[in-house]
């Protein structure tokens, strides 16, 4: 659930999607749900001549399960915040073992 | 569920659901593309949790280079896992792609001869590495 928190704290923010079929996509991030489908808005594919199928495109909803990287804005992530939480449900996760 | 102190102000939950992200595309004219590398264009009308998804009045769209071909299709139930990603198409700019439109014919000859070149730059580049010593292991079939 951690990544699921992350990536809505990134909402509005510039991220590049790179999926498993080699395929980029750059755009504003605009929802996350679950499973980590994404849902993009104003996107632009990196290699534009190779893929013309989305030149007419303006949102897409990538399906979480296809995605290789998420390219995030660097100022955009906190990390000792992130670090802290990775612990804390770390130690959730232990407590629940007990 | 959400850790405390990630995230100061937590939005409404119902906005970060894959009912909530799919609701605003239904209706709408979509192009799907598919894990095997299909283009589908139809209108979605239904999905549920896993984007299983509902297409009606689809078409598959060829492509090759600078040109494309349209294959009637009809009405689709697509299994999500098979789904890469849905596109919402402009209709403004929907019809000033650089694209021209071939036949399906066209479209396939133009496959062809793309798919027999790059097999054969395949070839060439085995054929060099074999020559450096490295050893494919089994032929790329794409």
């Amino acid at each position: 659930m951690l990544f699921f928190s992350f990536f809505k704290t990134l909402v509005d923010h510039e991220v590049t999607i790179e999926l498993k079929n080699d395929l980029s996509i750059r755009g504003t991030l605009k929802s996350v749900d679950q499973f980590l489908n994404i849902k993009l808005d104003e996107i632009q594919v990196v290699d534009e001549v190779k893929y013309p199928h989305l030149s007419a495109v303006k949102n897409v909803f990538i399906r979480g399960s296809v995605v290789r990287y998420v390219h995030l804005p660097a100022n955009a992530v906190d990390t000792t915040l992130l670090e802290d939480a990775t612990r804390r449900e770390a130690a959730a996760q232990a407590n629940k073992a007990k | 569920m959400d850790v405390p102190g990630v995230f100061p102000e937590p939005l409404p939950p119902q906005v970060f659901t894959t009912g909530a992200q799919l609701l605003d595309l239904t209706d709408k004219k979509l192009v799907i593309v598919l894990r095997d590398g299909r283009k589908l264009i139809g209108t979605l009308r239904s999905y549920d949790q896993y984007a299983n998804l509902v297409l009606q009045d689809t078409i598959e769209r060829l492509y090759s280079k600078n040109l494309y071909a349209d294959v009637p299709r009809g009405c689709y139930i697509v299994r999500g896992e098979n789904v890469l990603l849905l596109g919402e198409i402009d209709l403004d700019k929907e019809d000033d792609t650089p694209l021209k439109q071939a036949t399906v014919d066209e479209i396939y000859d133009a496959q062809r001869a793309e798919n027999a070149y790059k097999k054969q730059r395949e070839k060439k580049k085995a054929k060099k590495l074999h020559s450096l010593g490295f050893e494919a292991e089994n032929e790329l079939i794409l």
